[in-house]
């Protein structure tokens, strides 16, 4: 227990420095990120640029400060619409049954049974790069896994007894379902919502590093990784500062989810596994 | 036995319909007009008779149910249509680029396998020991490279610096090395954790308390007792990671130049060359679905409870 405290604090201070060091980009950068300069390019650390320079003689550090504003941003805004709209349906389907959760359980089987990458590859692909497009891609083809795990635990818990208690003393389904079935499986949903947060940023830099996800010229660690592939090899620190960013930000992400997951009391085996 | 087969694969169909619709609605939302494209060639502008004429010969003229039917009734003859870049048949050219694809998946699953067993055993024999924790921090990080990131630093390391390994390009074993391995890695670090969860559930399990109160040694419980009954509920996971590995070997391909069907997507990502895309969906959704269903027979037949026709829970 207090080992998970403390692995819990651990990734908390980490995510809240890159999180801050992010949100205060703005006062903090030395440069504009975008300014290039050609004379400076492909420069290494110095006291003007202390991550030195890009292929366009854009200041490093700046971008780095810069770098995780969008992917976080819309790794967010994903994990949240699909959590919104898988929460929905599994709570629908799971407490009322009938037709209604044999429909949309169908569906959810055939989203989850479509492998997830390639879908969302081919779904940027044909509609294009951007940001509106790549939170459909993403929303597409996660939403169905919070839908089963949340109809799983909406049968389990409203078979309980308090649930039956409550209805006994008169309580209706809305009351019932918002404020005593969702509220109980919250521990799940949190967790839940930490590993898929760290997902969405895993495929928003994918997608972004193939040129699919968030558009160049944004600043942006996955971007900046793509830009450099041409140089990397003779400027190094050029893919190696962003993707320990992008390392950092995951594996705080990851350890958050795992702390919370041993902190909280969950009870869904599918949380647990993940 | 049989029955739950027959359930298994009338339990597939729904999930090829809807591969295949999303395959078709690819083509339908993409930009440009088809029949334009497949006239236009280096340069060369179609006039506007010539396009009208090739939508009524491409069928482009009828309803989207009939042409959805049209497609998917070629589709099961093999015909994905006619590329737009090189004029050649989909079908064809997925052919071809397959085997490339097949060949660094079927080398990752291997070393996910090795990797990811050895990982597990050792943490669950050591568990809460040091050992334990080295692999549980390990299991953490390789979660945490992006795959694209990892690649980059492996060429750097190996190919550019020390040059033990070639850069990129096909050919024998040794350029599947750095692919396999990067592609591995994630599945690898969720096998090993599986594995380990898996294997300290057994631990608790009486057969295990009977086993080691006998005197038995902690490597034979975990080798000959333990493992069997846990690897079961890896095979699934293996199911899962070829999933994911048919979406991640798009950026490996890339990245490492090797031709299979994902460097192929993406290509006709670049080019707007949807019938090329639309084909790989519907590849990569078949063979996913293809996985799932010999997942399904193999623990069939790893668990007696399913293969004498109990309940599935």
């Amino acid at each position: 227990m207090k080992n998970s405290r403390m692995r819990l604090f651990i990734a908390a201070a980490l995510l809240g420095v890159i999180l801050l060091s992010n949100l205060l980009a703005p006062w903090i950068a030395p440069c504009d990120p975008n300014e290039a300069n050609m004379r400076v390019r492909l420069q290494g650390p110095s006291p003007e640029h202390p991550l030195g320079t890009d292929s366009l003689g854009r200041d490093m550090l700046s971008r780095v400060l810069y770098g995780g504003r969008s992917s976080m941003l819309v790794a967010l805004a994903a994990t949240a619409l699909s959590m919104a709209l898988g929460m929905l349906l599994g709570v629908l389907g799971g407490y009322y049954g009938g037709m209604l959760d044999w429909c949309i359980t169908a569906v959810a089987n055939i989203f989850q049974g479509l492998p997830g990458t390639c879908l969302m590859i081919a779904i940027v692909g044909v509609l294009g790069p951007g940001i509106p497009n790549l939170l459909l891609a993403l929303v597409l083809t996660s939403w169905a896994g919070f839908s089963r795990i949340v109809r799983t635990e909406t049968l389990r818990i409203r078979e309980e007894a308090y649930i039956e208690g409550m209805r006994a003393l008169g309580a209706g389904n809305g009351r019932l379902l918002w404020r005593h079935i969702v509220p109980n499986m919250m521990a799940n949903i949190i967790v839940l919502f930490t590993t898929r947060v760290g997902r969405c940023v895993l495929s928003i830099a994918s997608l972004s590093y193939l040129g699919l996800g968030i558009k160049p010229p944004t600043p942006d660690w996955s971007v900046m990784i793509s830009d450099a592939r041409l140089n990397y090899r003779s400027a190094p620190h050029l893919i190696i500062v962003p993707g320990l960013c992008i390392f950092l930000l995951l594996l705080s992400i990851n350890m958050l989810g795992d702390a919370l997951r041993d902190l909280l009391d969950v009870r869904s085996q599918e949380v647990k596994e993940l | 036995m049989r029955r739950y087969l027959i359930q298994k694969v009338l339990s597939l169909l729904p999930v090829l319909l809807g591969i295949s619709l999303i395959a078709f609605v690819l083509g339908v939302i993409s930009p440009g007009n088809p029949a334009e494209l497949a006239l236009s060639r280096g340069g060369y502008e179609p006039t506007p008779e010539q396009i009208e004429a090739m939508e009524r010969q491409m069928g482009l003229d009828a309803p989207y149910p009939v042409q959805y039917l049209r497609w998917v009734g070629r589709a099961l003859t093999g015909d994905l249509g006619t590329s737009y870049a090189s004029k050649l048949p989909v079908g064809a050219e997925l052919a071809r680029r397959l085997p490339v694809t097949l060949k660094l998946a079927l080398c990752s699953i291997l070393l996910a396998l090795v990797l990811g067993f050895s990982m597990g055993c050792i943490a669950a024999a050591f568990h809460e020991r040091w050992p334990d924790r080295v692999i549980r921090s390990a299991i953490n990080i390789q979660l945490s490279f992006p795959a694209f990131w990892l690649a980059l630093l492996l060429i750097l390391l190996f190919a550019e610096n020390l040059r033990w390994l070639p850069t990129s390009g096909n050919g024998g074993l040794k350029y599947m090395i750095l692919p396999s391995l990067v592609l591995s890695s994630a599945s690898a670090a969720t096998t090993a954790r599986l594995i380990r969860s898996a294997l300290l559930a057994e631990f608790g399990k009486q057969y295990c308390t009977a086993a080691t109160a006998r005197g038995i040694s902690r490597k034979r419980l975990v080798l000959q007792n333990a493992l069997p009954n846990a690897a079961v509920s890896a095979v699934a996971l293996m199911g899962n990671s070829l999933g994911g590995m048919l979406g991640g070997s798009v950026i490996i391909e890339s990245i490492f130049a090797l031709p299979g069907i994902g460097s192929y997507a993406l290509d006709a990502i670049t080019n707007r060359d949807y019938p090329a895309l639309q084909g790989y969906v519907l590849l990569a959704g078949c063979i996913y679905v293809a996985v799932a269903l010999l997942v399904d027979v193999v623990s069939m037949l790893l668990n007696p409870k399913l293969r004498l026709g109990g309940k599935r829970i």
